[in-house]
């Protein structure tokens, strides 16, 4: 059973509940999920979620189904062979003295992160990126000691002019807000 | 007009066409039923036990195809709900269950009897609901009947707090809900339609493969249809007996673990398999890697996400069936398939396996195939769970739609006494029988008392065998004959029965059970017979443990010793 990482998006109502819904049917149906991202979308009453796990393409597909049938969700769309943009933000506190602050800003630079705070013994770093940017940053800074450190999980949209309900990719029996 | 949450409530099940709630009460609900005598036009049965009030839901439910409804107070009554619940869930039954919740201002601080219902519920309902706002109720009530009949029915749960049932608030019945993200596929795809009669008219040896899903969007005459226009025969699974007559020349009964031989040899050699309102379940289909692998597979099915869950299809149509068989039968050419049919014919002569051996005990497949006869089949028949609901599928013959009721997804013992209650609460002037065993009828035995307080004429058949016999029937073949815990001594049923008020007889003796059916169907109200069947009787046939749908057990090799186990 052997599978790869997998980007689902989902649009769901923005009710309570929604979130432990979409979370406990994934753990039911024996999924493992690698992060989950929720936040608000252009339309008042629904949220997003990208939610990355892993598994084969079928099993992926029973997933987006079962996800599907929940009654809070408008749609979920397994876009990870789409052309897409998948970001995620990390802030990783990264030990530092004066011989190593000028080093760490460089490599900073190198990957357009920011230096977000910084103290006497430390630079908190922020880097928004896919996940090998973010990664490689991590390694290099890996040397300096890292403190503490808190990402987001990734976010995705497929690139070009179609969205999640409207786009080319949708289907006549597609759901669709009344 | 203001109105109180409970009378919302009980005016929104009134809307919803409820005639009969099962339940009881408890202090989150009192308001509740306080307010019922307003709404004469429902009935509410007490039960003994919560779930009591779930299984006669559910049996309502099969038998009239309207959502049951039941009730029970916070706390305890909730979670006894849950097995039906559960139970519902897995056999698609429409059902809305209501449950008391502490105040809001204490939810969340464990207050005497509060627990999260919603939570525990949330993956065997449909959908469920906390009410937290009053004024939500009416659309909350609308929403809940509409999620639990349509598309793929099952059980929605409305988790109601004390203090919401007693608040007046404006109400306003909600003509119109809005539930935008809910858009069940009713119509088949035209195009998949037509790959699927390109399909099925190329098959050379075809069968259908008809579950619950006929019963439920009662496509009788369009299954019917399309077997006698393209001649295939028709396999059902268990909850699919009685989507077509068993008398019709097509049917060849059901397949799976205890399915007929001919029934699991012909799905295994079928080119085709056209599958319909079914789930292909794993009793169905034995060893799922085995299952028919070279068969192109059409599968029928109102819900998108058992299409493809566990075998591999070749053309999908998301719908209603029948409207999907509807479309189906006009581009189907009429064929034949003799050569295929004459082989299925062979098969039946060789394998019959409905064959009853000479004994003068009492068998069960006896019992049951003389229920047959006696109800001259228009009975509507309850199980329970065990050796007897397999007897019962396999022995009765099921020639009119919609009769057989049974626990099949869940497999929950208990269930045949209070189903039975709610199929004969939807079908007063049907015959029911209620066949039990020993064992199963233990579990929910308390409602021969609802049973007695409702005057419901509901015939009792306990097949006792004296033991948990399905699960000794797997201690006999699979784990050395060791029969560890499952002997079992029952009270004597029919001395139980009468102190229920309810008669009864015993028939000991093969002779015995021709009278007592007799006895029982002459009886106006309710009659339990206590069957003293052979202890350690065998369902046949049997897939061997792990094995394919075509390694059977069929008996007569075992008792020869030919086969061992
Ligand atoms: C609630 C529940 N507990 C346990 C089981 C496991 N189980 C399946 S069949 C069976 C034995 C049933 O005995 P009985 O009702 O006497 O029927 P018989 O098999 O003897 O006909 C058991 C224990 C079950 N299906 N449901």
């Amino acid at each position: 059973m052997t599978g790869n990482k997998h980007t689902l998006v989902a649009l769901v109502e923005d009710r309570p509940g929604v979130l432990n819904r979409m979370a406990s049917l994934c753990r039911r149906r024996g999924f493992n999920i690698e992060s989950i991202a929720v936040g608000h979308t252009e339309t008042p009453r629904l949220s997003r979620m990208t939610i990355v796990v892993d598994g084969t393409n079928a099993m992926i597909e029973q997933l987006r189904k079962q996800l599907d049938k929940l009654v809070v969700t408008m749609k979920v769309s397994d876009i990870t062979s789409d052309d897409m943009i998948a970001r995620e933000l990390a802030l990783i506190k990264v030990k530092a003295n004066s011989t190593t602050r000028s080093e760490i800003i460089q490599i900073v630079d190198i990957f357009r992160a920011d230096i977000v705070d910084v103290a006497a013994d430390s630079v908190t770093v922020e880097v928004t990126g896919d996940e090998e940017k973010v990664e490689s940053l991590l390694s290099l800074l890996h040397g300096f000691g890292i403190k503490e450190m808190s990402r987001t999980g990734r976010i995705a949209m497929t690139r070009g002019s179609s969205s999640l309900l409207g786009g080319e990719k949708a289907t006549p029996a597609r759901r669709g807000l009344k | 007009m203001k109105m109180t949450g409970a009378q919302m409530m009980l005016d929104g099940l009134v809307k919803e066409g409820v005639e009969v709630t099962f339940g009881i009460q408890g202090g989150k609900v009192i308001p509740l039923f306080d307010t019922m005598p307003q709404y004469p036009q429902i009935h509410h049965v007490l039960t003994r036990h919560e779930q009591g009030a779930a299984h006669a839901a559910e049996g309502y439910a099969r038998a009239t195809g309207k959502v049951g409804v039941c009730i029970a107070t916070s706390g305890p009554g909730a979670t006894n709900l849950v097995t039906g619940i559960a139970d519902a869930f897995l056999d698609s039954v429409p059902m809305v269950a209501i449950t008391g919740q502490v105040n809001r201002p204490d939810i969340g601080k464990d207050a005497f009897q509060e627990v999260d219902i919603t939570g525990i519920t949330l993956p065997i309902t449909k959908h469920n609901y906390l009410v937290l706002e009053t004024a939500s109720l009416p659309r909350i009530v609308r929403e809940a009947f509409y999620l639990a009949r349509t598309g793929r029915p099952g059980p929605v749960l409305i988790d109601v707090p004390g203090d919401v049932f007693m608040e007046q608030v404006e109400y306003h019945y909600p003509k119109e809900f809005d539930l935008p993200s809910y858009k069940p596929t009713l119509k088949g795809h035209p195009a998949q339609i037509k790959r699927a009669a390109k399909l099925i008219n190329e098959a050379k040896e075809p069968v259908i493969l008809a579950g619950r899903g006929i019963i439920v969007s009662g496509a009788y005459a369009e299954l019917k249809e399309l077997a006698e226009k393209a001649q295939i025969p028709i396999i059902t699974t268990l909850l699919g007996i009685s989507a077509i007559p068993e008398s019709h020349i097509l049917n060849y009964d059901m397949l799976g673990m205890h399915g007929m031989a001919y029934a699991n040899l012909a799905t295994d050699a079928a080119d085709t398999i056209i599958a319909i309102g079914m789930r292909f379940d794993d009793r169905a289909t034995a060893k799922i890697s085995a299952f028919n692998p070279h068969a192109r597979v059409v599968h029928i099915d109102i819900d998108p996400a058992e299409i493809g869950k566990n075998v591999k299809v070749d053309v999908p149509i998301v719908g209603d069936v029948k409207n999907v068989l509807t479309q189906l039968n006009k581009v189907v050419e009429s064929n034949q398939h003799v050569d295929w049919i004459a082989r299925l014919d062979d098969w039946r002569r060789e394998h019959p396996g409905l064959d009853i051996r000479d004994s003068e005990s009492v068998l069960p497949q006896y019992v049951v195939k003389l229920i047959y006869e006696v109800t001259k089949g228009k009975a509507t028949i309850v199980t329970g769970v065990g050796q007897h609901q397999m007897w019962a599928a396999q022995h009765y013959h099921y020639d009119h739609p919609n009769s057989f009721i049974t626990s099949g997804g869940l497999g929950t013992m208990g269930y045949g006494l209070p189903a039975s209650i709610g199929a004969q609460m939807g079908r007063p002037k049907a015959t029911v029988w209620c066949l039990d065993g020993d064992g199963s009828f233990q579990m929910t035995i308390q409602e021969l008392a609802t049973i007695q307080q409702e005057r419901l004429p509901i015939k009792i058949a306990i097949f006792n065998n004296g033991f948990l016999g399905m699960v000794r029937q797997w201690q006999e073949m699979f784990f050395g004959k060791r029969y560890v815990a499952t002997p079992l001594s029952g009270p004597d049923f029919v001395k139980v029965a009468e102190a229920y008020g309810i008669p009864g007889a015993m028939a000991k003796r093969k002779e015995d059970v021709v009278p007592a059916i007799e006895q029982a169907m002459k009886e106006p109200g309710p009659f339990l017979i206590d069957f003293r069947i052979e202890p350690e009787e065998n369902v046949y046939p049997m897939v061997k443990l792990g094995g394919s749908l075509i390694e059977l057990l069929e008996g007569e090799e075992i008792e020869k010793g030919v086969a061992t186990p």
